[in-house]
């Protein structure tokens, strides 16, 4: 309510958001990267899933996330309006009130829990339901603003969809499903720490205590370093559990060297020019290994949609 | 003239919001009724 005080473009909150707006609210970019690892984890869960349910599964997973987002919108709005990279959303920009995001938000929560409940299974529906708690309550409202080890715990709720998508496939969680979710979570601090190195600005402005802002960006360079160490033996346990095949694994090895050597280029490098690259490169790494999981599997048969 | 303008714009956005809000409530009704569908097992 404060920062549509303090903002010329209030009035249009009065007229009304438009549709693109609520869109936006969902966090588009984040969704997509949460549907698909999602669906890889639904995919490569064994057992048998009619191919509408596991679209509806999808879908819950999707609108949760994005529901996730919005209220994470409206949280921050306050913090969102000084930082470049989030003025121009919705609720900073004054172009939607602060209590339609939060009603958006809620009903999307509510309605995509209860419909993978109802359709699918009361284990996935806890998980997504837990996994919308944890962004919304662990990460947002308590470490957000108090920790710069904010997104390495938080990372959790984004590590979440893959263990969601294998427990509607399965109605269970099996060790698999935890390693998909070990590969994101590590992922998270080294990606996140890419942007933050050349956003810290912004971040220090809004009073965010990110690692950078924190503890210095050589510090955090370390840190990100030793994230893409531990990466490896999580891009490789796919393979080890069966879940993946050889090709998989050397293109998880490569692919994990690559990480790495933009880590130790980051490292060595006083701009923040390959922290860019390396925030790029990380989004592909992780596409890559879920993609190739999906095609190393195929052949072997696709026991979640079979 | 300005209060005009806003008035359309006003009318506009509101348009689309129903349109939008009855395309998703009419697309929850067909997700529950397949839904319902598969698992009666119909397909």
């Amino acid at each position: 309510m404060t920062d549509l005080s303090l903002h010329p473009t209030r009035d249009l909150a009065e007229t009304g958001a438009r549709v693109e707006d609520y869109a936006a609210l969902l966090k588009p970019r984040v969704m997509s990267l949460v549907v698909f690892t999602g669906f890889v984890g639904l995919y490569l869960a064994p057992g048998h899933m009619h191919p509408v349910l596991a679209a509806v599964a999808v879908l819950c997973i999707a609108v949760g996330a994005g529901a996730s987002g919005a209220i994470n919108m409206w949280y921050d709005r306050d913090i969102d309006a000084l930082m470049s990279r989030t003025a121009s959303r919705p609720l900073p920009a004054g172009r939607m009130a602060p209590g339609d995001a939060l009603g958006f938000g809620c009903f999307l929560a509510v309605a995509s829990v209860t419909l993978m409940g109802l359709a699918i299974n009361l284990a996935a529906a806890t998980l997504l339901a837990a996994t919308i708690a944890f962004y919304v309550f662990v990460y947002t409202v308590w470490l957000k603003r108090r920790t710069p080890q904010n997104i390495v715990i938080g990372g959790a709720a984004g590590a979440l969809p893959p263990i969601v998508g294998w427990a509607a496939a399965t109605g269970d969680v099996a060790p698999a499903a935890v390693a998909l979710f070990a590969l994101i979570f590590f992922w998270t601090p080294p990606h996140f720490w890419a942007l933050a190195l050349y956003r810290a600005g912004d971040y220090a402005r809004a009073g965010v205590p990110m690692l950078p802002v924190v503890a210095g960006p050589q510090a955090t360079k370390r840190q990100m370093l030793a994230y893409t160490l531990v990466l490896w033996p999580c891009a490789l346990a796919p393979y080890f559990l069966s879940v993946a095949g050889a090709v998989y694994a050397a293109v998880a090895l490569g692919l994990s060297a690559a990480f790495t050597g933009f880590a130790i280029k980051v490292l060595r490098d006083p701009t923040h020019g390959s922290a860019r690259q390396m925030f790029g490169f990380s989004i592909l790494y992780l596409f890559l290994l879920f993609a190739l999981m999906l095609i190393d599997r195929a052949p072997q048969g696709v026991p979640g949609l079979a | 003239m300005m209060g005009i303008i806003a008035v359309d714009e006003r009318q506009k956005r509101q348009r689309a919001r129903s349109w939008a809000i009855f395309a998703l409530l009419a697309g929850f009704v067909a997700l529950v009724y397949v839904i319902t569908l598969v698992k009666l097992g119909a397909f």
